[in-house]
């Protein structure tokens, strides 16, 4: 029997509903790295998977595993954490990384760049 | 305690996410967790970890929810304006001075800014105790820096400091 067979029907709908509001943020953010226009704007945009996508995939998957299992399904919460803890360190580096490329083709000093517009 | 226990907070997690993962209370599972929570605390003290000082950790629930507020807040600002068809915003970088040193804290404002989208951490220079973001949709400099300062250094150099 697949798992949403042995959810009971409100159940199955909320599942549903919170698995593609995570899918809409994750897809928005993915857009958004297509769309906007320079490094710095477009790693904004993957966030958006990573916080509220993530937290309605995390809820769907705790609701749907709970009622399929008949006990707390907690783990997946653990998903969250990680990602929160570790998505910083990837992103850090991959900002200082495009920071130090800007500052060496555009023979500037290395010290911080002037504060205001990015363009 | 502290010779057998050196890194409590550290161990206390370790556990947490093992009983989590087990997804059970049963005794065995408690004692292996247990066991290597205290063997993993201790590993990481050989590592030594600059030593964090919490104080008054219930002041990391009320800072939790409003990061929690501010996250969906900036999460539907950023849809937007990945969504609007022609947005002309200005972006750029705003430099904060902080008060901030302790580690912990830091690493928690880093997690607290790069979690809300539309803002991202880029330097941060010790020395001169500068913090460099990267802001989406940059309206007026002074408001960042009154936000970050306000919202969210303060309760941490409360708690770190």
């Amino acid at each position: 029997m697949s798992l949403i067979e042995a959810l009971p029907p409100w159940a199955a709908v909320l599942v549903g509903v919170l698995v593609l509001l995570g899918a809409g943020f994750a897809c928005v953010g993915s857009l958004g790295l297509l769309r906007l226009r320079n490094f710095y704007r477009r790693v904004h945009a993957p966030t958006l998977g990573s916080t509220l996508g993530t937290f309605f995939m995390v809820a769907a998957c705790v609701v749907a595993f709970s009622l399929a299992q008949g006990r707390p399904a907690l783990q997946v919460l653990l998903i969250g954490v990680f990602l929160t803890l570790t998505t910083p360190i990837t992103l850090m580096l991959l900002v200082r990384a495009a920071l130090y490329r800007n500052r060496v083709e555009d023979g500037q000093s290395l010290a911080a760049p002037e504060p205001g517009d990015d363009e | 305690m502290r010779r057998w226990l050196p890194h409590p907070l550290m161990a206390g997690f370790l556990l947490l996410v093992w009983l989590l993962m087990r997804g059970s209370l049963a005794p065995g599972d408690w004692l292996l967790g247990g066991a290597l929570a205290l063997g993993l605390a201790w590993a990481f003290g050989k590592l030594q970890p600059p030593r964090a000082r919490l104080r008054q950790p219930w002041r990391l629930l009320p800072l939790a929810l409003r990061v929690v507020y501010d996250i969906v807040r900036s999460n539907l600002a950023v849809a937007g304006v990945v969504l609007r068809p022609r947005w002309r915003g200005r972006s750029g970088f705003v430099a904060i001075p902080l008060e901030l040193e302790d580690p912990y804290g830091l690493a928690l404002l880093a997690c607290i800014v790069t979690s809300t989208p539309g803002t991202i951490w880029v330097d941060h220079d010790p020395v001169r105790r500068v913090l460099l973001i990267h802001v989406l949709a940059l309206a007026d400099e002074a408001i960042w820096i009154d936000t970050i300062k306000r919202r969210y250094e303060r309760p941490l150099l409360e708690m770190f400091q």
